[in-house]
């Protein structure tokens, strides 16, 4: 997985192969079907004298997942007979391109529409253009209701052909 | 840099968003609709998480075992360090759009700053921090044109939360013997030139609201050097009664 750093420089999360598939078991308690790696919050996961070591990124400052997210990771790796230790790291500051394709994929299904480029997010959001479709109904006929949502990482749109209110990505890069 | 006053330049940074957050966090569950309830819950939960990582920050370098929350519940009222401007009471939403507005603003501007900041922690939680912010000033901004330009009496409650909130603003500008000594060693912002720009940008929003620029020039003095006003009391008092009627209860 390679992830882009602020348009600029290229930064790949250094994540140990074999450390993939309990990762894989561990989700965003708010979106439950994007896992931690889906989300791009895990930068580092290293096994060190059969301890796992494992830095983790904050969303959004105030993002009070973090300290769920960081309960399960323990847990998981508990259960799989390791210990592990989870650093909260801030820089560099995630971005929403970080989210895999596979899980943009698996948000939409869920029923929130993912985040768009940064000029589309603006756009949307200034209630400029309408560029989000509705993931009811796939229609592009749709309204910026405000522009935070039910968690600090979403904004909330309506369909205005089929009314569905849903949960827009908010694009953070 | 002594470690003393490094520790003071972040608190006088984090107090601001600490105060902040806690006034929108009191409108939790009676914002005037459900949209902007949340949102403004959302502006409190960022302010609170960037506070977080500053006060983290900060109790990091005293060796003397203090965590955040010694930081954030514990101190007298004359320790705080934050500008009159963030701890103005909730009146009506035009007053608490206003009073964002005019802190969005300077905000976003003194954080575009603190990123080329030789502080690395500084630079990391400014990154973060800088997206954010960006958002709150767009709400605010919004709901400022929005009832500027709305009826007559959403005109009228804005332009009167205008001409109050408009003397704490300037103190936002007021510049600290700590402020200065980090300025100098290439950590701290240079509040005072980021003035034209401030108001600048204000005066625009105003305009385009159709609001008039209030012209007075009585600007109150106090707050970063820990002299606040009666309602600095009050908030602290909410902020602090589980920790000092249960000290050091936990979560």
């Amino acid at each position: 997985m390679v992830i882009k750093f602020d348009g600029l420089t290229e930064v790949t999360p250094h994540i140990e192969p074999h450390l993939l598939d309990v990762l894989e078991t561990v989700s965003d308690p708010e979106i439950p079907v994007l896992s931690v790696l889906d989300l791009g919050v895990i930068r580092e996961a290293v096994e060190v004298d059969g301890v796992v070591h494992i830095k983790l990124t904050p969303t959004y400052s105030g993002c009070p997942a973090m300290d769920v997210m960081s309960d399960d990771l323990k847990t998981a790796f508990e259960k799989a007979g390791k210990k592990a230790i989870v650093k909260l790291v801030l820089a560099p500051a995630w971005s929403s391109d970080w989210i895999s394709e596979a899980g943009k994929k698996k948000m939409e299904a869920y029923g929130i529409a993912a985040p768009l480029d940064a000029t589309a997010d603006k756009e949307a959001l200034l209630g400029e253009a309408k560029v989000v479709a509705c993931t009811n109904c796939g229609s592009k006929n749709t309204r910026l209701v405000s522009q935070f949502g039910s968690t600090a990482c979403k904004a909330l749109f309506q369909c205005n052909d089929c009314q569905e209110p849903f949960d827009y990505f908010k694009c953070l890069t | 840099m002594k470690q003393d006053t490094l520790y003071q330049y972040i608190l006088g940074i984090a107090d601001n968003s600490l105060i902040l957050g806690q006034r929108l966090g009191e409108l939790c569950g009676h914002g005037p609709t459900l949209e902007t309830d949340i949102a403004i819950t959302n502006i409190s939960l960022d302010l609170i998480g960037q506070t977080r990582s500053y006060y983290q920050y900060a109790a990091g370098l005293c060796d003397d075992g203090r965590t955040e929350d010694d930081i954030a519940f514990l101190r007298k009222e004359r320790e705080y360090r934050n500008v009159l401007l963030v701890e103005q009471p909730n009146t009506h939403f035009g007053y608490v759009m206003v009073r964002q507005f005019f802190f969005d603003v300077f905000h976003l501007l003194f954080l575009k700053e603190l990123q080329q900041s030789s502080d690395e922690t500084l630079v990391a939680i400014a990154n973060k921090a800088v997206k954010e912010v960006t958002y709150h000033q767009r709400f605010s901004s919004d709901w400022v044109k929005r009832l500027g330009d709305g009826t007559k009496e959403s005109h009228e409650k804005i332009q009167e939360a205008v001409d109050d909130l408009w003397r704490y603003t300037e103190g936002l500008f007021y510049v600290t013997e700590v402020e200065s000594a980090a300025v100098k060693d290439g950590i701290g912002v240079a509040v005072s030139s980021l003035k034209d720009a401030y108001y600048e940008h204000i005066k625009s929003v105003l305009t385009e609201a159709t609001l008039s620029v209030p012209e007075h020039s009585f600007f109150q003095k106090g707050g970063k050097d820990g002299i606040h006003t009666e309602h600095m009391g009050y908030l602290l008092s909410d902020l602090q009664y589980m920790q000092r009627t249960f000290p050091n209860m936990n979560w």
